[in-house]
This record gives structure tokens, C-alpha cells and sequence, in this order.
């Protein structure tokens, strides 16, 4: 099974450039608004969008992404509303690669075959559950990779040497590797430790890696993007679209706007890594 | 819903995966997987331990005053004209509830791992007082996390800890209670993976802390069991407990599980009444779904978003409830039962001038149900109330309910 996930990364490896992942809340603050900030997102460098479902306890998260998924639910966002967005985006793009993120409850409410079966049919290529560890692969991992899509597994600091296959034996599409222990969105660890834990990683899998958590500026994007075959932005893209509104929540800046800006940079800095890496 | 077949004994689980049927499990972050997988070693070689069994059995004693009385409450039961009422005096325990068991055993758990720094989450206060006790007694820094709400309707408690030289951190998120508290005690934990053990507070959780607070509080009704056979010669016929997380109940109930003639009683905060969101009967009025790293009982809405709930009790407001008792649910072993707010507020009043005891209003919830059951019983026969904690931080929410000038 060879998924977009799969496709777009043989294409970057060929132009020899990492990949920009870019993390935006379904639903934040309104549908319309974020359809419109997903559907800017390809334009302005983004290589692989996650796609945030909305959760009302995001234990994993810190305080941007916090926000983000409560504006989100405020706004009337649903599981069934993310899966719709996904079908929308599809209808001017059936290229980009789309890994909706988040946590199991509200699949497991919307019921795990049929969210299977409507993810794969609205355009959806992988998943990334939050609370699923290997230990839980036959609640969602194992049906998900049946249905033909990718479940993206995270791995961690505290991923051990001995616990690294276990961690990488159902993953597919690239392996997400969060480069510090914490909530999303925290300081970013330095470089260094990144490229030792890719090396690590990489001497279990031929999967891409690519690492988040704390990413905020194109210089970091670089950095990380010398080691890495993909960098994750998330809280810094959250957080430039709550700047779009005021203290009332009216609307002072355009988010598509701003998402896009902000993503051009973070573009650049991906696409400079790999000259920065050979200098 | 279909019933699970009945197992031959009911107190075997969980079972490796750390399931109790379809509820329980590990969801959890990859960050805490090893974590927890770690704890789980550490407590099953501690448990068997008999150095480490000596020395809780010794701080049990000692520092806690165990074994807790047996109490007839003679008055009660004559007021009501029924069965005869026992209450399980955990209020009497060191810091004033039952939350001091688990806490003893965990801190010795912590110690023995190496860990440096404890962080619990609580909602009335008395985990947060009992986790605050014991990091004291055993010299290591505690953060405490409370949602605002609850900082608010619990300030005795929050003072206690104040005292006892741990920090206590007010969660703003969601309505500022349990649920929150412990989402953010989860954060912490993800972030201070090195040296931090999490003191979680009731039976519910990743396993294997479902599995290791209730052996830890299960105490509660080994004692129990012992002591009614040699007050009255034999098995009660009911006993009560409260339902917040579920780890005063688990006490109690688990040592009685295979006794099949006795009957167990659970009751949950039916807040304002089950019709609304203003309540937190999970059993009774939500449905199966994963939270804060198990499948259990939850209440939720069509799109699986976790509501609030609400409860006049601090200790009884949370959405879920342990995924041990969501399976003894489902297998018809426990019945589980809501008390309204203005019940449990009755029970308080009635028990404090009957009794001369002031219940927490937790606890009150359990006796609101026994006040219910004992008249359709008979003279003879028997029932055991878990008294899970004393009220003194509770005159307050009380006192202003009633229209007292505080
Ligand atoms: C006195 C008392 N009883 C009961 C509870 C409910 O918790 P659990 O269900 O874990 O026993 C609490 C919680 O704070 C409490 O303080």
C-alpha cells in the first residue's frame, strides 16, 4: 500500500530536502476560517498537514494547543465537521498528504470502523493518536492499517533502545519523534541530542523521521531539518492565528494570512537545512 | 449494553493487559508508556515484598492509627427502624480519610524507585492533604494540583497543605475541578519524567494504578470483614461506599466481592438530578469511553468531549470513574446508585446530630444511601457504611447552604 504520505516523501528525498509538517486545530476558531487557513497551507511550503481534532482533555498538549481545541469546540466542531473539512480541502487538492491528530475518545464514540471508512473516504492518509501506545494497536492501529491508512507512531525520549521496535513494528508513513519530554508547545531541546535520537531511530527503520514539539522560528526549522527528514510546527502556527484576534475575539488580522506568512518563513528554513548541512 | 459472563471469582482481574473486561488498559502519551510499565514492575515486586509489607503494615499502625473502628451507629439505626448500621470509621484515620492508605503505600513505592519529587492531583483536598502528609513525613518536594473551583470550596484543605510545605497549584481549565486537576498533573508528569512519581489519588488511571490503589486501600475492607464476624458472627448482608474515583469503594467492596450473599452498594453525586449535565453519575448516566488513560464509564457527549458534571462534593465531582467498577458494573456484581445533593446535605445533618460525627460530604452520599436502604431491611440484618472521611472541611459549603452566617 502506497499511500500520499508515502509518495510525497520519495518526491522530497529526490529534491534532497527535508519536509515542513504543519499542525493546525480543525474548527479553530470557526470552520470557515480554518478551511480556508488549511487550504493556504500547501501554497506556502507546507509539505504534510496534520490536521487537529478537537479533544476536550488534551493531557499531552500545553497551553497554545490547549486553547486552540476549546476555540475549536466553542466554534461547534465535531469529529464529523474535521472529516468534512478534509473532504472540502480535497476538492482543489488530491496531493498533499493529511494525517489527522488527536486523541482516541471521539473515534471511539464516532465508532472506530465507520471513522475508518469515512477518514479513508474523505482523502485522510494517516493518524496520529496521542493515547494509543503499541500496547493498545487492536483498539484503532491494526484496523487503521488495514483500511490502507498510515498510523504514525510517536516516539519519545523515553523510547528506549529496548522498546524502539516495539514502537516502530506498526508504524508506517514516517515515525514522529518528539524531541523532549513534555507538553506540546514547550522549550525547544538542542540539536545535538536531535541528530543523536534520528541516528538512533534510524538504525530500526528506512521510515522518514520527522520531529516536533517546540519548533517555533525558521532558524530552528533549519536546524532541526539538517538531522531530520521532516520538521513538525504545531503550537507556533496555533498560536499565530489566536494573535489574529483580540481580547473580544474580533478578528484584527486575517489567519490565512498570517498562517501563511509564518509558514513561508518556516518553508525557507526547511528548504535552506540541507544546504546549511552540507557547508 | 451485554452483560460480560460471569467469571468464577470476581476479584482476579485485571488481567495482563491491566483489563477488567473491556475497561481499563494503558492510554496513555508514549512519553509515560515506559513510565508506567516501570511502576508496574517496581509494585508488583514490592507487593510481595515482606520488608516492604512490614513497613507499611507498621506506618498503618503507627502513623495512621489503623485498624479504623467498627462503628454501630445505634441512634441512626433506631432513628431509621431497620437494619443494623455499621460505619467504617476511615474519618479517624491520620488526616481524617481514607486517601492516607494509598498514600503511605505509594510514598514507600516512590522511595523505593529512586523517585525525588511527587506531584497528585486532588479535588476535595484530602488526597492533596494526604499526599502533602506523607512527602513531609518522607522529606521530598509535592506539587499538588487543584482545579480553581475547587481551591475555592476547600480552602481548610489548601491551608493543610499550605502547612505541610507542599505547593498548590490552581487549574483554571474546564470548571476548575478533578478533571482538570488531573490533566494537568498528567502534564507535569510527561514533562518531569526523571525524577517525578505521580501520587494519582483514587483507583483509576493507566494500569497498574487502578490495580495497586485498591489492593492499597483494600485494608479497608480486609478489616471490615474481620471485625463484623467478630461484632456479630457473620457476613453483613450490604455494604455502602461513595463513588468519586472509586478507591474508598474498591476498599471496601473488593475483599467482599466473592461473598455472594452480601449485597454491594455504590453511589455516585447525582448532583441537582440526572435529567441535565448537573451531576456525576457516570455508571448510572454516562457511557464507556477513554480518559486519562483507561476505558471506563465517562460522562460525554455525542462527539465523545468530556462534560464537567457537577457535585456539591469536591471529592465526588469527576465524569469518570474507576474501570474496576465500571466491569462490576456490567457483570451485575454492584449496584450503583445516585444521591442528590440536598440528600447527601440531609445525611450530613442527620448523622452530625444523631451520631455526633461529622461526615465529609463524600461520605455522606453513602450514608444518604444506607439512610434509604435500612428501613426496607429488617432488624436483624446487617449493613457496613464506608465512612471514608470527617467533614471539618466541609462546614464551610455546608454552613452556607443552610443560610448560616459564616
Ligand atoms: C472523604 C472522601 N471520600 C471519598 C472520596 C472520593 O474518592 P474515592 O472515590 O477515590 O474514594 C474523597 C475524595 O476526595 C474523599 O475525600
Amino acid at each position: 500500500m502506497i499511500t500520499r504520505i508515502d509518495r510525497r516523501f520519495a518526491r522530497l528525498k529526490e529534491e534532497n530536502r527535508p519536509a515542513l509538517v504543519t499542525y493546525f486545530m480543525g474548527g479553530d476558531p470557526d470552520y470557515e476560517t480554518s478551511l480556508s487557513i488549511m487550504k493556504a497551507l500547501p501554497a506556502a511550503g507546507s509539505d504534510v498537514i496534520e490536521l487537529g481534532m478537537p479533544f476536550s482533555d488534551p493531557m499531552a498538549d500545553g497551553p497554545a494547543i490547549q486553547a486552540a481545541g476549546l476555540r475549536a469546540l466553542k466554534g461547534g466542531q465535531t469529529l464529523a465537521k474535521t472529516l468534512q473539512m478534509a473532504r472540502d480541502f480535497r476538492r482543489d487538492d488530491d496531493d498533499t498528504p493529511i494525517v489527522m491528530m488527536g486523541y482516541y475518545n471521539p473515534i471511539y464514540i464516532y465508532g472506530v470502523e465507520r471513522f475508518l471508512s469515512d477518514a479513508k473516504e474523505a482523502g485522510i492518509d494517516g493518524l496520529i493518536i496521542v493515547d494509543l501506545p503499541p500496547e493498545m494497536d487492536q483498539e484503532l492501529c491494526v484496523p487503521a492499517i488495514k483500511a490502507g491508512l498510515n498510523f504514525i507512531r510517536l516516539a519519545t525520549p523515553t523510547t528506549d533502545e529496548e522498546r524502539l521496535p516495539k514502537v516502530l513494528e506498526n508504524t508506517s508513513g514516517f515515525v514522529y519523534y518528539v524531541s523532549m519530554t513534555g507538553v506540546t508547545g514547550s522549550a525547544l531541546p538542542d540539536t545535538n541530542n536531535v541528530s543523536a535520537a534520528v541516528s538512533r531511530i534510524k538504525e530500526h527503520t528506512d521510515l522518514p523521521i520527522c520531529v516536533g514539539f517546540g519548533v517555533k522560528t525558521a532558524r530552528q526549522a533549519r536546524a532541526i531539518g539538517e538531522a531530520a527528514d521532516g520538521v513538525v510546527v504545531g503550537s507556533a502556527i496555533v498560536a499565530a492565528i489566536a494573535q489574529c484576534y483580540d481580547a473580544n475575539g474580533k478578528r484584527i488580522e486575517d489567519p490565512a494570512e498570517a498562517v501563511a506568512t509564518l509558514v513561508k518563513g518556516l518553508a525557507d528554513g526547511v528548504r535552506e537545512a540541507r544546504l546549511a548541512a552540507a557547508r | 449494553m451485554n452483560k460480560p459472563a460471569e467469571p468464577n471469582s470476581f476479584r482476579i482481574g485485571p488481567d495482563d493487559e491491566g483489563m477488567y473486561g473491556i475497561f481499563g488498559g494503558r492510554f496513555v502519551a508514549e512519553t509515560l508508556m515506559p513510565l508506567i510499565l516501570d511502576l508496574e514492575k517496581h509494585w508488583n515486586e514490592a507487593k510481595d515484598d515482606p520488608a516492604f509489607r512490614a513497613e507499611l503494615e507498621h506506618l498503618g499502625r503507627h502513623y495512621t492509627g489503623r485498624p479504623s473502628p467498627l462503628y454501630f451507629a445505634e441512634r441512626l439505626t433506631e432513628h431509621l427502624g431497620g437494619a443494623k448500621i455499621y460505619f467504617k470509621r476511615e474519618d479517624l484515620n491520620h488526616t481524617g480519610s481514607h486517601k492516607i492508605n494509598n498514600c503511605l503505600g505509594q510514598i514507600l513505592l516512590a522511595k523505593r524507585m529512586g523517585k525525588t519529587r511527587i506531584i497528585a492531583e486532588t479535588g476535595a483536598g484530602q488526597h492533596g492533604v494526604a499526599s502533602a502528609t506523607v512527602a513531609a513525613r518522607f522529606g521530598l518536594p509535592c506539587v499538588v494540583y487543584m482545579g480553581a473551583t475547587d481551591v475555592e470550596r476547600q480552602k481548610p484543605n489548601v491551608f493543610r497543605m499550605h502547612l505541610l510545605g507542599a505547593e498548590v497549584k490552581p487549574v483554571s481549565s474546564g470548571h476548575g475541578t478533578l478533571k482538570d486537576a488531573m490533566n494537568e498533573a498528567l502534564r507535569d508528569w510527561v514533562t518531569n519524567v526523571e525524577d517525578t512519581y505521580y501520587l494519582i489519588g483514587t483507583a483509576a488511571g493507566p494500569h497498574p494504578y487502578p490495580e495497586l490503589v485498591r489492593d492499597l486501600q483494600s485494608v479497608i475492607g480486609t478489616e471490615a470483614r474481620e471485625q463484623i464476624q467478630e461484632l456479630e458472627g457473620r457476613l453483613p448482608d450490604a455494604i455502602v461506599a461513595a463513588v468519586g474515583g472509586g478507591s474508598n469503594a474498591i476498599g471496601l467492596f473488593h475483599p467482599f466481592l466473592d461473598d455472594r450473599q452480601v449485597e454491594i452498594h455504590g453511589v455516585e453525586a447525582g448532583g441537582h438530578g440526572l435529567e441535565g449535565d448537573e451531576h456525576c453519575a457516570s455508571m448510572t448516566a454516562g457511557r464507556p469511553g477513554v480518559l486519562h488513560g483507561n476505558r471506563t464509564y465517562l460522562l460525554q457527549n455525542d462527539d465523545g468531549q468530556i462534560l464537567d458534571g457537577h457535585s456539591v462534593s469536591a471529592g465526588l465531582d469527576y465524569p469518570g470513574v474507576g474501570p474496576e467498577h465500571s466491569w462490576l458494573k456490567d457483570t451485575g456484581r454492584v449496584i450503583y446508585s445516585p444521591i442528590l445533593d440536598d440528600e447527601a446535605i440531609e445525611a450530613f445533618q442527620m448523622t452530625t446530630r444523631l451520631e455526633g460525627i461529622i461526615p465529609a460530604l463524600e461520605s455522606a452520599h453513602a450514608i444518604a444511601h444506607a439512610i434509604k436502604l435500612a428501613p426496607t431491611m429488617g432488624k436483624d440484618q446487617i449493613m457496613i457504611v464506608n465512612f471514608s472521611g470527617r467533614g471539618d472541611k466541609d462546614v464551610h459549603t455546608v454552613g452556607k447552604m443552610l443560610g448560616m452566617e459564616m
